[in-house]
């Protein structure tokens, strides 16, 4: 195993103006590893989704962040309520979020396409009542 | 990026090495070194925040003194809009106008003139089919400096044209020409009355390379004082503004906004909100429709620039008086404009500089990294700002970039070390006697 460096976040459940703290502070990191300006791009937009994710559906959870010489790993671990139909939940515009959310102007099914199409690889991992990971990797040029 | 002109400057002897500037800077440029406050100039983006937070008075910015520079055959004052906030009492700019020419200034040409004229073709840009949206303002030279040195990811963001202060001083040196044929250019010099640090380093560095057209910055406040000793005068003014509400509205947060004609707008201010809005442009999560973003560093805008004198909220209300009889807009472009003249656009956008960088290297950057995790979980966390670090963060990355020798210049560590050797000296001491 390679050497790697660990970033851990703990993303509060109950706060949604706080949401998005992770991804500012790996932005932060990354500017300091010296990273191209399109790479800190892609992971904080996935980071940024995937954070407001867990706190719209799964009351928070944990985020690393492990950065490799190659690439850039990010799992994202909850204890939610699970993916039921992980095809539909990758549509485009399919939401299971409440209407309270989506007032605040989330919802719009556009968190796990974005996590895709701004990541080299992404695996979901989800038992319906007990909780969701999501790895998605980066691959550094 | 070393030959960078900033226009802020500490007075050595008034600053005592408080950390209320080194806690304040929106960049982590300023640490406390032999007892007094040092700027990297690498980091600054001439925000002024130090030159507001300082108790001591310590810093401040650099400007021309007006008496220096009045050999000029023909001067020619600029006054940014936010100068027409700052006299109580005002409901007419002519009056301000005219005090201008009293003290000594052979014409003027009002910014916010320009300003109407930026606000024109900013519409039409933003129906120019292929740009990037939002579109940002560049008014606000904080806002470009902070794009260029933290957000390179949307410099295609920034609107692609000069300030209304350098559009005024194309202008204003054409009309001297024209109206004056006999005067060669080194007669003529543009005086900008600045409300604000970073228009003076601007106007020294240009941007990008782009030179600036403005030949002298003086500060609002040195302007201001001279004014009121003329403007009392009971004789009706010779010159007439030029301008309606909108170039006026440029002063405060908002106006250039309103200038758009739509409601596809986002403004802020201060610079710790403008950093949040840049965050969240470049993570996507702005409205689609979004066109047109105006960001400044200053809360309330210019009229809260370090340069003047009035309260910016104050500021703000006196516009609003002088601004409510005044047409929306005084200067408009021909029928048939369908593009920015090519001498209005800046080609040369900020180049990204990475200043957070650790090496160039990603491996050493890496384990510099892991090094700097490691001080952290040693450090108290408690960011005193005693080492002269506004941060327990940045004073682990000082030590492993080499600008600091090692965990044990924190004093709340030594003070623990300290406390807990009495203990056991204490305990000693009890054995002892017993």
């Amino acid at each position: 195993m390679s050497e790697f460096l660990n970033f851990h976040f703990e993303v509060d459940g109950d706060n949604f103006v706080s949401a998005g703290q992770a991804s500012v502070q790996m932005k932060k990191n990354m500017r300091q590893l010296g990273l191209a300006p399109e790479i800190i791009r892609q992971v904080s937009i996935a980071m940024y989704e995937g954070e407001i994710n867990m706190v719209i559906h799964a009351h928070g959870g944990v985020a690393d962040v492990n950065v490799y010489e190659d690439r850039i790993e990010m799992i994202l671990a909850d204890k939610g309520p699970g993916i039921k139909d992980i095809d539909l939940a990758m549509q485009e515009g399919y939401s299971t979020a409440n209407e309270q959310v989506r007032a605040l102007g989330f919802g719009a099914g556009m968190g796990l396409p974005n996590m895709k199409r701004y990541t080299d690889e992404m695996k979901i991992e989800t038992v319906v009542g007990e909780g969701t990971t999501i790895t998605m990797y980066v691959n550094l040029k | 990026m070393n030959d960078y002109r900033h226009s802020v400057v500490l007075d050595e002897e008034k600053c005592t090495g408080c950390t209320t500037c080194v806690r304040h800077c929106p960049t982590e440029a300023i640490r406390i070194k032999d007892g007094h406050a040092e700027i990297n100039t690498n980091r600054c983006i001439d925000c002024g925040e130090c030159i507001r937070v300082c108790p001591h008075k310590a810093k401040k910015a650099m400007c021309s003194k007006l008496e220096h520079y009045m050999h000029y055959k023909w001067k020619i004052a600029l006054p940014a809009p936010s100068l027409f906030g700052q006299f109580a009492g005002l409901d007419d700019v002519d009056c301000v106008l005219q005090g201008l020419l009293d003290i000594g200034f052979d014409d003027v040409y009002e910014v916010a003139k320009a300003a109407e004229l930026v606000s024109a073709y900013t519409r039409l840009y933003l129906k120019t089919e292929g740009i990037k949206k939002p579109v940002i303002s560049s008014a606000c030279p904080v806002i470009s400096r902070l794009i260029s040195l933290r957000f390179p990811y949307l410099k295609d963001n920034l609107m692609p044209m000069l300030p209304p202060m350098e559009i005024a001083a194309i202008l204003a040196k054409q009309k001297a020409k024209q109206e004056h044929p006999e005067l060669k250019d080194e007669d003529i010099a543009v005086f900008f009355i600045s409300p604000c640090a970073a228009k003076v380093s601007y106007i020294r560095n240009g941007y990008g390379d782009y030179k600036s057209n403005i030949d002298v910055v003086v500060s609002m406040s040195e302007i201001y004082f001279l004014l009121i000793g003329v403007m009392k005068r009971d004789k009706p003014p010779t010159v007439t503004s030029e301008s309606g509400m909108i170039g006026i509205g440029w002063a405060s947060t908002g106006g250039e906004c309103a200038a758009i004609l739509n409601d596809n707008y986002l403004y802020a201010d201060g610079i710790q909100n403008c950093n949040q809005v840049l965050d969240s442009i470049e993570n996507g999560n702005m409205p689609a429709q979004l066109e047109f973003i105006e960001l400044n560093a200053c809360i309330s805008g210019c009229v809260g620039g370090i340069m003047t004198i009035e309260n910016p909220f104050i500021a703000k209300t006196r516009l609003q008086t002088v601004r409510r009889y005044l047409p929306v807009s005084k200067n408009f472009l021909q029928q048939e404009t369908n593009f920015i003249p090519p001498e209005y656009i800046t080609e040369s956008l900020p180049s990204y500089i990475p200043i957070s960088r650790l090496s160039d290297n990603m491996g050493e950057s890496m384990r510099m990294m892991a090094q700097i995790q490691r001080l952290r979980q040693e450090l108290p966390g408690i960011d005193c700002g005693a080492c002269g670090c506004p941060t327990c963060r940045a004073f682990a990355e000082d030590i492993v970039k080499g600008f600091i020798p090692g965990i044990e210049n924190c004093v709340v560590l030594a003070q623990r070390k300290c406390n807990e050797q009495k203990k056991e000296d204490g305990k000693d001491d009890s054995v002892a006697t017993d």
